[in-house]
């Protein structure tokens, strides 16, 4: 079975998102988990636990973000 | 439907070619420079107006920030750049969306025969040069801080500590840490921008009417969120680059 340049460009440009996509969101969603807890158990923190959990996640969506980045690349360039 | 990650020229101007994503970065500083003339001008005691709106906008960012540092001065050092570069990347992403942005402009000969569209304006965020330039300024704007704050041999410590061996690798991770913190955030923003670009141009490629709305709404939840995180994170380092080195 041949294989041209498009298709390795498509193949791997979903393979790419795939794993860029799913990684970062358990990420988020453990981020997330462990920040909520921590406002249900001490709700005068919340304050502060919230912006901590923002960044957090700001960061781990931004790893997300690159692999979008490559895959756009990988797919148009 | 034509998508180019870089930003495409549109004119020269004195041999300097001009593109679509400067036009619209121009743009956005001449909105905001009118909206503060107005905002400042006959400034009243009792606000009321356009002046009221913008006394909101100052106050709950001089709020945000100073949640985060909790002391007057230093809020007051670190106010000018983190409301520039949220009002700037605010301004910016939301303006991309405006009628006219990646729609009007002029056909073009690309490599492969066929012609595309070249727009005039282009989201300014949306070209990796825009968003590697306030990066660049947010990073350095925190080392100038942190040098201003603890004066420049306690903060090149931070850097470069002699004192043991592995202190003097974690300080040279702690550069390799900046460098990469210039990449995260041009990458972050830069990718979140230039995804919605794709998003709508694919969107309205497909239908045009009606079904662009809800990522249109969105756009604008994200242009917001970035801009928020852009200058959050500055503010977080900032704070961290201004902090005496803790003994452990």
């Amino acid at each position: 079975m041949e294989l041209t340049t498009e298709d390795y460009q498509s193949l791997f440009t979903s393979v790419t998102i795939i794993l860029g996509t799913v990684m970062p969101a358990i990420a988020i969603g453990k981020i997330a988990s462990t920040g909520l807890e921590a406002i249900g158990r001490n709700p005068e923190a919340a304050g502060d636990v919230k912006s901590t959990m923002i960044l957090g996640v700001a960061f781990a969506e931004a790893i997300a973000i690159y692999a979008l980045v490559v895959a756009l690349i990988i797919k148009f360039v | 439907m034509h998508i180019s990650i870089a930003a495409e020229t549109v004119t020269h101007f004195l041999g300097l070619p001009i593109s679509n994503s400067l036009i619209a970065s121009f743009l956005t500083t001449f909105v905001l420079v009118a909206i503060s003339y107005f905002a400042t001008k006959n400034l009243k005691e009792v606000p009321k107006g356009i002046q009221n709106l913008f006394e909101v906008i100052i106050e709950s960012l001089y709020n945000m920030i100073h949640d985060v540092t909790r002391d007057k001065k230093k809020t007051r050092a670190f106010f000018p750049v983190i409301a520039t570069i949220f009002l700037f990347v605010i301004v910016s992403n939301w303006m991309g969306l405006m009628p006219g942005f990646a729609t009007i402009g002029f056909y073009e000969e690309a490599e492969g025969g066929h012609e595309v569209l070249v727009s005039f304006l282009r989201s300014a965020n949306s070209d990796l040069n825009t968003t590697l330039a306030i990066a660049i300024i947010s990073v350095m704007s925190t080392q100038f801080m942190g040098i201003a704050a603890l004066g420049f041999m306690k903060y090149s410590k931070k850097f470069l500590n002699f004192s043991s061996p592995i202190a003097l690798f974690i300080g040279l991770l702690e550069i390799v840490s900046e460098i990469a913190k210039m990449i995260s955030f041009s990458f972050r923003l830069f990718g979140n921008i230039f995804a919605g670009e794709v998003l709508l141009t694919v969107i309205m490629t497909i239908a045009p009417f009606v079904a662009p709305l809800p990522f249109m709404a969105m756009e604008l939840f994200v242009g917001f969120i970035q801009a928020l995180v852009f200058a959050m994170l500055t503010l977080v380092f900032m704070n961290i680059a201004v902090m005496p080195h803790e003994e452990h």
